[in-house]
């Protein structure tokens, strides 16, 4: 058998003529993306709130439950700042502040995700009802799906932190969910100030 | 634009400029009124913009490509848009070649409005560089000069990088119009060429009105 190790094999270098570096192009476009989803569910709540402008807003009979959501904004807020700590932990070789912070954050956002369940059983008017009760929806249960995704991910991020993975210098699979969840936090305090102070 | 997102401790400090600006907001509008939130909202987005701005970071010099053929042939990359077709340019490219088996290859950047370049309108530039490049291109062929060309990217400089990287250019010769007239000169795309690639450099400046003035 004939080895020939100085040669290249498989497809040539791939040539890079964009300004942009790949990844950095990828979250922006991911990003950009996101942000058009919302982007046009707000709209549509502005649509309603502004153009139609309803005499009164919420509408007579229309509650909103906004202790609970300022409970809940500090509860997802909060979880930012224990994925970080999560993170730092694990960049300082600390697997027990990983394996805490992840933890945390994980049922900080089930908190979050349960007690918006719980709201959306209880809050008395439903999606058909009228056009500030079907934005009031789309809007919360965007989000929901959002913090649901990240959920997923912080779970595995949680699993694999307790068998063991990650490490000083290896912590991919934490980084990636932590932007993840840090980008839903953000989009939380946008959606919160739009449904629920403006 | 700097990404905010692009790693976690980023997109944390994003979390609590986010924070800040939505307290600084709902503060304004509670302790003042809606006009005071109003400004601070529109005064917080003009900072993030501000903060978001990407800084100025030189980039990596690049080593010069390997040589390509033997001691007599020699590469020349030619970078230039509307002095393309300048006489003093296809004298500058003839002079060099002379001696060597020389094979010239013609990069005309697509120079675009910024408007245009956004919604990729390119279409128009592209036709008018390509018409200039034939123009070059037929009177080089006139000299003697084995040479070819190409509508490359509308910064000079990524033109050069892509050209470079296709084509192992022994040497770059860039062309603008006279200083005062020309863009390139203004943003110096020539000292930035140097800086940043490891070929040598020949700065060409073209004269288009006195050489039409000297063929009237």
């Amino acid at each position: 058998m004939t080895v020939h190790a100085a040669e290249h094999h498989g497809p040539p270098a791939a040539h890079q003529s964009s300004r942009v570096d790949a990844r950095v192009l990828g979250m922006f476009l991911f990003i950009a993306s996101e942000i058009m989803l919302f982007g046009s569910f707000f709209t549509a709540r502005f649509f309603v709130r502004v153009v139609k402008a309803p005499p009164e807003w919420p509408p007579a009979g229309f509650h909103l439950p906004i202790l609970v959501a300022r409970i809940n904004t500090a509860i997802l807020v909060t979880s930012s700042f224990t994925i970080h700590w999560a993170l730092t932990s694990i960049k300082r070789g600390s697997r027990r502040g990983l394996q805490a912070g992840l933890v945390l954050t994980f049922l900080m956002g089930l908190t979050f995700l349960i007690t918006q369940m719980i709201e959306y059983a209880r809050i008395g008017f439903a999606p058909h009802d009228n056009a500030f009760a079907t934005t009031f929806f789309m809007l919360t249960g965007l989000h929901g799906a959002h913090v649901f995704v990240g959920l997923t991910l912080l779970g595995m991020a949680t699993v694999r932190a307790f068998r063991g993975h990650y490490s000083a210098d290896h912590h991919h699979g934490v980084e990636i969910p932590g932007i993840y969840w840090h980008f839903v936090d953000v989009m939380w305090i946008v959606v919160y100030a739009t449904v629920y102070i403006l | 634009m700097r990404n905010p997102l692009k790693s976690e401790a980023e997109a944390f400090r994003f979390v609590v400029i986010t924070i800040a600006f939505f307290v600084a907001v709902v503060l304004a509008k509670l302790l003042v009124g809606w006009w005071l939130g109003l400004i601070v909202a529109v005064a917080g987005l003009a900072a993030l913009a501000y903060l978001l701005r990407s800084p100025e970071l030189p980039l990596p010099r690049q080593q010069a490509p390997d040589h390509v053929g033997g001691e007599d042939d020699l590469r020349i990359l030619v970078v230039a848009n509307e002095t393309v077709g300048g006489e003093t340019l296809r004298e500058v490219i003839a002079q060099k070649a002379e001696g060597y088996d020389e094979e010239v290859l013609v990069v005309c950047p697509a120079l675009n409005t910024p408007l245009k370049h956004w919604v990729s309108d390119e279409d128009g530039a592209r036709a008018q560089a390509q018409e200039r490049l034939d123009e070059s291109l037929a009177r080089l062929h006139e000299y003697g000069v084995n040479a070819r060309g190409e509508i490359g990217d509308g910064d000079p400089l990524q033109a050069i990088e892509d050209a470079l990287r296709t084509f192992g250019a022994d040497e770059v010769i860039i062309s603008t119009h006279p200083a005062g007239r020309s863009h390139w000169l203004e943003k110096g795309v020539v000292a930035a060429a140097r800086d940043r690639f490891a070929v040598p450099i020949t700065h060409v400046i073209v004269d288009l009105d006195a050489e039409s003035e000297e063929l009237a």
